[in-house]
């Protein structure tokens, strides 16, 4: 009898222990965005990626489709390459779509927000592993505030 | 000064004697044969009176402590614009620090005492030495089960902890401040990382739990089997275990965000 | 006569302090031996020594040629279930219910069906009249009842030694007769060795074969209830007769009263 309670009561503990790692798996790390096969490769190369790190967010208008998978510098141009995955059910961005990076907050996270460009025939969407030549670089505070002064001078 | 110097050579001496004991209750209780069979049951029963009977002061802790912690950081990231990040903060602290410590903290105090006055009242009733002369031995019958018990319920109750107290950070940063619910979950799962937050949470929550049910077990077993002998092993099993978590914590910070 | 266990040349002490010099006992087998001596003078030592709980300084305990201190771990244990010991307060497992207290040394070494372990535990509550409260936590029982269960507990396993550790301690008239009666009866029936250790004279002389009397780190007297009684030694008429004052010292071992009130001049 009592240790028929004990054994269920251990059971609904273990249940709420699963319930707590799933949800810090699934609502706060976001286990989900780095399964294999259900995403795809862009790539955008910037002059500046400021703050920009690996697994930030990629959002168009606010909604997260993907993230940031590794942060390179190409070895003949010295300019950074930022590889990102992007969930295959948004497969279906134009060539034109334009990349910039933006901070959330003024001194928030820094994510890159794609910019879906115009389409009509003739413009392909882009692809597995295609780059997107439109990319605008991160804000650097420092570069801001020189220009300032300078233009004042 | 001769004496003095002894004394403290004496001293040392019964600590290293006293460490010496412990391990080897800890190998009699946990190198044994295992007895899967009878073992299992009694694990279940002491899971719980340990982690079962922890749950909720756990829980209430944990949600005030999120709750806090989002009006704290609010207040603190508002000042810059930046209180999208509250999400992130909560969870980091929760995650990294607070889970596992104050999880750790409340066990010790909560379940660790209660496990050395137990086994402690158990010597004084002479319950030990009677399972001697059954044939059985009390470290496979008594002490293994709870620290198996420990070792499983402390790192359950660290993953409630923190996920409570990141419900109550988005009660308190979301519904009552107003910070964008959208934001709060998608800047944390943007900072958060499995492996580096979540995974060495649970790691840091293993090594305190091993590290109070042992105290906690040998306080138990070694006190002196009378009412003032008992009460002190119990004190003892709660400074002590919780000096040793507050140790290990900064040890295990250090290994494991200190240097990238 | 063959002896369960034997006692040679033992010695031991304990933080210091000798309890035992060089002392020898013999333990006839199917018959009742009592140790008798005032408290504090070693007698629960002396169980725990022949348990194996306790190792002794030099000196040997054989338990059927067998020496104790000697055993591997291992077979200490199975030597163990042929013993059992009824501890001074009972030593009852506080979180289970007297019937499962009785059965649960019939759980741990046997692999008996649940049905026939009930069986025996009944019967081993109706030896001692405690059938009526299996369902009871200890916590519910008196000291008498309590040690009355302990002792179903004890001969749950049909062990060939019992050791009783101051069986009659703190016990009404009445359950002191009862306890006597079960002693006497389970030694009977069942051709148990067993010892009793007590400082109860009168309770001994009426149950016991064969009795040992401590004092002092050494066996001052022994022999049948008879000739105790008839001892002449001055020692144990002391005993016998509970005199404060005689060759036994009443007093554990301290220094000069005088000197300890007026404070050392040293
Ligand atoms: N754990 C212990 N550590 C040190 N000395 C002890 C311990 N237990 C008992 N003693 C000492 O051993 C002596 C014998 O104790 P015990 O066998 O319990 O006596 P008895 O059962 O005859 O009353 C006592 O004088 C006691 O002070
Ligand atoms: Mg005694």
């Amino acid at each position: 009898m009592k240790s028929r309670k004990a054994e269920l009561l251990v059971g609904v503990f273990v249940l709420l222990a699963i319930a707590a790692g799933l949800m810090l798996a699934l609502k706060v790390a976001n286990q989900t965005m780095s399964g294999k096969g259900e995403t795809y490769v862009l790539k955008a190369k910037f002059d500046n990626i400021g703050g920009l790190k690996v697994r930030s967010a990629v959002k168009v208008g606010g909604v997260t489709v993907g993230r940031v998978d590794s942060i390179t510098l190409s070895s003949n141009d010295f300019t950074p390459i930022v590889s990102m995955s992007i969930a295959k059910k948004y497969d279906k961005f134009p060539e034109t779509s334009s990349v910039s990076i933006l901070t959330s907050g003024l001194l928030g996270e820094q994510y890159i927000g794609l910019q879906p460009g115009f389409s009509m025939d003739g413009i392909k969407d882009l692809a597995d592993g295609d780059f997107v030549e439109d990319t605008k670089s991160a804000l650097v505070l420092e570069d801001l505030i020189g220009q300032f002064l300078f233009s004042k001078k | 000064m001769l004496d003095w110097i002894a004394g403290i050579g004496a001293a040392n001496i019964a600590k290293v004697r006293s460490f010496g004991r412990a391990t080897l209750m800890l190998f009699g209780a946990v190198i044994a044969k295992p007895q899967l069979v009878k073992n299992v049951p009694l694990t279940i029963k002491q899971i719980y009176v340990v982690g079962v009977q922890s749950l909720l002061i756990i829980v209430v802790s944990g949600l005030f402590i999120g709750m806090v912690m989002a009006l704290q950081g609010y207040t603190i990231l508002v000042g810059y614009g930046a209180e999208g990040s509250l999400g992130p903060m909560v969870a980091l602290s929760l995650l990294r620090e607070l889970g596992p410590v104050v999880t750790a903290l409340l066990f010790a105090g909560r379940a660790g005492s209660a496990l050395t006055a137990e086994i402690g009242l158990m010597k004084a009733t002479e319950q030990l030495s009677s399972l001697e002369m059954m044939a059985i031995d009390p470290l496979r019958r008594i002490i293994a089960p709870r620290l198996w018990a420990g070792m499983i319920s402390m790192p359950m109750l660290t993953l409630i902890f923190s996920a409570v107290g990141i419900l109550g950070g988005h009660l308190v940063g979301v519904d009552w401040l107003g910070v964008d619910s959208g934001s709060y979950w998608s800047i944390m799962q943007s900072t958060v990382e499995w492996n580096k937050d979540v995974m060495n949470g649970i790691i840091k929550s293993l090594v305190f739990a091993f590290v109070i049910v042992w105290i906690a077990t040998y306080k138990g077993y070694d006190s002196v089997p009378t009412s003032e002998g008992i009460s002190k092993a119990t004190t003892q099993t709660v400074v002590l275990s919780s000096l040793a978590v507050l140790g290990l914590d900064f040890v295990l910070t250090a290994l494991m965000f200190g240097i990238e | 006569m063959e002896n369960l266990i034997e006692i040679d040349n033992l010695s031991f002490s304990r933080s210091g302090r000798t309890i035992y010099d060089n002392i020898s006992m013999r333990i006839p087998k199917g018959k009742t031996t009592a140790i008798m001596g005032p408290s504090g003078i070693g007698k629960t030592t002396m169980l725990r020594l022949m348990g194996g709980q306790l190792l002794p300084d030099s000196g040997d305990i054989k338990f059927k040629g067998e020496s104790i201190p000697n055993m591997r771990r291992t077979r200490l244990f199975e030597v163990r279930r042929q013993m059992s010991m009824l501890f001074q307060s009972g030593a009852l497992f506080t979180d289970m219910s007297v019937f499962d207290n009785i059965a649960f040394p019939l759980r741990e070494h046997t692999k008996l069906s649940e049905d026939t372990i009930a069986t025996i535990v009944k019967l081993k509550l109706q030896a001692v009249g405690l059938r009526g409260a299996a369902q009871l936590m200890p916590c519910e029982l008196s000291g008498g009842m309590a040690r009355r269960a302990a002792l179903a507990r004890a001969i749950a396993l049909d062990p060939e030694l019992i050791m009783y550790d101051e069986p009659f301690a703190g016990q009404d008239p009445i359950s002191m007769g009862v306890l006597v009666k079960l002693i006497k009866a389970l030694n009977d029936a069942l051709q148990l060795t067993s010892v009793v250790v007590t400082h109860d004279v009168t309770e001994v002389l009426t149950i016991a074969d064969y009795i040992y009397i401590l004092a002092d780190q050494k066996v001052i007297g022994s022999g049948t209830p008879e000739e105790i009684k008839n001892s002449d030694s001055p020692l144990v008429q002391q005993f016998l007769q509970g005199l404060a004052d005689g060759p036994v010292p009443f007093h554990y071992p301290a220094g000069d009263l005088q000197t300890a009130l007026l404070g050392a001049s040293c």
